[in-house]
């Protein structure tokens, strides 16, 4: 049982790198191509990400793992605010993007603050 | 080139991306999904900004990009360190395999 969950992971990885990294790589040497499929596919890589994030925000035992999940999940939405401004050439995205990371910032030490005073039983 | 050396930057950011949220799932505490998920996901999307940054060149999109570098370089270990206290002083127990806990060594000479 345990051996059959080692092998289902490690295909898992070695797809995951053969989709990160091996299958864009045409797009670095033929300029001839547009990059902007890159960027689409780039926009998914990023929402595989948020996705595993929101599980941990589902099943985790303590608050302390829902608002790490959450903090991680803000920082990946500026990332995404980069990618769309490469994408759609609009500069606003960036100051989305900034106006995010105060508002996680401050969220993030307000709940802090809040674990350490009171315990927030589940 | 310049293009190039941007998108070579956006694919490591990526995949520090992805393997940082891949530690968020798997490791077995809160203070590992801490360090695991805080360091790779800030170096990810850091270097996705200088991606950006190269791509778009010196613009407003691009100065922003550096702006917002700074910012979250600044501000993300800030709020790391405060989770990492609120946890350990709300009692949330730590991981059986742990070796060492110097921060609750130094509470209990407090107390």
């Amino acid at each position: 049982m345990k051996r059959t969950r080692w092998v289902i992971g490690s295909i898992v990885l070695v797809g995951l790198v053969t989709g990160i990294i091996i299958y864009p790589l045409p797009f670095l040497f033929f300029q001839d191509l547009p990059y902007l499929s890159f960027v689409g596919r780039a926009i998914f890589i990023l929402l595989l990400a948020a996705v595993l994030c929101l599980y941990r925000i589902n099943r985790g035992p303590t608050a302390a793992d829902r608002i790490v999940a959450v903090d991680i999940l803000g920082i990946l939405i500026i990332g995404f605010c980069a990618i769309m401004t490469i994408s759609t050439g609009r500069s606003w995205y960036m100051d989305i993007g900034i106006a995010w990371a105060l508002q996680s910032f401050i969220g993030t030490l307000a709940l802090a603050k809040y674990l350490e005073r009171k315990g927030l039983e589940e | 080139m310049i293009d190039t050396l941007g998108l070579i930057f956006i694919i490591i950011g990526l995949v520090f991306d992805v393997f940082g949220c891949l530690g968020l799932v798997r490791l077995p505490d809160v203070y590992n999904r801490l360090q695991a998920a805080t360091k790779c996901v800030t170096m990810g999307t850091c270097s996705i900004l200088f991606g950006t940054f190269l791509i778009v060149g010196f613009t407003a999109a691009g100065m922003k990009a550096l702006l917002c570098i700074v910012f979250l370089v600044l501000t993300t270990p800030v709020a790391a360190h405060a989770i990492a206290r609120g946890a350990h002083r709300s009692g949330v127990k730590l991981w059986s395999g742990s070796v060492v806990d110097q921060y609750g060594e130094d509470r209990e000479g407090e107390m």
